[in-house]
């Protein structure tokens, strides 16, 4: 029983934003020393790492071409757990963190899109191919910009987080599109090679350079999210503060005039 | 429930509120497209249910966003919200996507056969593609009503609307197409996509109506 009621409470402790704030103060300079460190690590040994026998230097594109797409999918996750977070539990800080993730998800999706027509250039031929992997990254896409379009268009908060928390949901249907797009229809995408049942397919001089790389960059996401959800608190609190002085401001206005 | 849907029924077919509209829209849109890509009759006959398809979607968009702002605006859709002790709120707007979809798409599916002429397609394609806008267009207004009950309280949410929900709809839309062309190229089978698209139609006959009906109680 404590043990399902710890993390609940712990939550729920989050809610204060002040705390939040202390917290996230402590925790950014040092998910941002890992994710340097981390990052750096994992280009020098993506470099380090053989050639592949087929695909010669571009190969090289997977390591951070890769570590994008699982983080565009994995913001969106951590996007649709958010919203849930606003819709069942109304913690406060859902709606910030669903707010700040949908910028990072877009460009972390695009920049997934771009590495992976640079690559497919060379390898495929062409820039751009519908296939179904593809395309559904693209649809995942065009819904961060919604998400974001939609966040940005109702002026009250309370409003604009719930309505992009129930698009966030129902745009959660693409994710396992996505995941399992390569299985389902032939496509020129490659199959999954990381996470299989069998084991990955990948030899481990590719493999380990790329999980680094890709731990690397989760790290940077997490900064990131943590950063523009502290940013997103101090503008909240920012405009909340000229609101009650411009109250004030017309409260001394309307009392000079009745004096 | 009837008599909601036969009020919004007889809502969307009165002149002036848009049904007539969207069809002629739908033609303008067929219309323009041979212009566009030449007038090669071999070409229009091999796009021409895609066209058909993208033409209906880009049609049925138009209405959507009227399907709650005008109860919001004389006040009936607070009585609606209001009486979801009685009927549950997700069937209200359940029964209200179904009337959307009478007043505003049938009349486009009605119309897709002879702009199918127009552009050459052969018969048995043109069956096909009615049967599949007929069996997917209700998906769409499904879709469409989570982006309109999104967007109720904004003054111009018309193009939000389709921002929000065109992404959704490529599902529909690759189903629909691939069915439609599995018709006449003939390795292809017609009725496994088929059968996905209806099952998606009923997906998100479920989904759609279940957050619209939050994103409506949370408007206000």
């Amino acid at each position: 029983m404590s043990e399902t009621a710890n993390p609940t409470a712990r939550l729920a402790a989050l809610a204060n934003p002040t705390r939040f704030l202390a917290l996230a103060d402590r925790l950014v300079p040092w998910l941002a020393a890992a994710a340097g460190l981390v990052l750096a690590a994992g280009l020098a040994m993506a470099f380090a790492a053989p050639e592949d026998y087929q695909q010669g230097i571009t190969v090289r594109i997977m390591y951070i071409h890769v570590p994008f797409a699982w983080l565009s999918m994995f913001c969106y996750t951590l996007m649709a757990a958010s919203a849930l977070g606003t819709l069942v539990w109304r913690h406060p800080l859902a709606d910030v963190s669903l707010k700040a993730a949908a910028p990072i998800g877009a460009t972390f999706t695009a920049l997934a899109l771009v590495t992976g027509s640079i690559w497919g250039k060379p390898m495929w031929g062409t820039w751009w191919v519908w296939d179904a992997r593809l395309t559904s990254v693209f649809v995942l896409f065009l819904m961060y910009l919604g998400i974001i379009a939609l966040t940005r268009a109702l002026d009250d908060q309370g409003r604009a987080a719930r309505a992009a928390a129930i698009l966030t949901l129902v745009g959660f249907i693409n994710i396992p599109i996505i995941k399992f797009s390569v299985d389902w229809w032939n496509t020129l995408h490659q199959p999954a090679s990381v996470f299989r049942l069998d084991g990955p397919t990948i030899h481990s001089s590719l493999l380990w350079p790329l999980l680094i790389s890709a731990l690397g960059f989760t790290f940077l996401f997490l900064t990131l999210h943590l950063m523009a959800m502290r940013a997103e608190i101090w503008r909240r609190r920012v405009s909340a503060m000229r609101r009650l002085a411009a109250r004030a401001a017309e409260g001394r206005l309307a009392e000079g005039g009745a004096s | 429930m009837l008599a909601l849907y036969l009020r919004d029924v007889r809502l969307g077919i009165r002149a002036g509120s848009g049904a007539l509209t969207g069809v002629l829209f739908f033609l303008a849109v067929v219309a323009v497209i041979p212009f566009g890509v030449g007038p090669d009759l071999n070409l229009l006959a091999r796009i021409g249910p895609a066209i058909l398809w993208i033409g209906a979607l880009l049609a049925s968009l138009l209405g959507l966003e009227r399907l709650f702002q005008a109860d919001r605006e004389d006040g009936s859709l607070d009585l609606l919200v209001m009486a979801d002790s009685r009927h549950m709120l997700a069937l209200t707007v359940f029964v209200k996507c179904l009337a959307h979809w009478t007043a505003n798409v049938l009349p486009l599916v009605a119309a897709a056969p002879l702009l199918g002429l127009f552009m050459n397609v052969p018969p048995l394609s043109l069956g096909a593609a009615t049967l599949t806008l007929l069996a997917g267009t209700p998906a769409i207004a499904f879709i469409g009503a989570v982006g309109a009950a999104l967007v109720v309280a904004l003054p111009r949410g018309g193009l939000l609307v389709s921002v929000l929900v065109l992404p959704l709809t490529v599902p529909v839309l690759i189903f629909g197409v691939a069915a439609s062309r599995a018709a006449v190229a003939d390795p292809d089978p017609f009725l496994q996509p088929f059968l996905v698209l209806c099952a998606l139609t009923l997906f998100f006959a479920v989904i759609g109506p279940v957050a619209a009906a939050l994103a409506l109680r949370n408007a206000d």
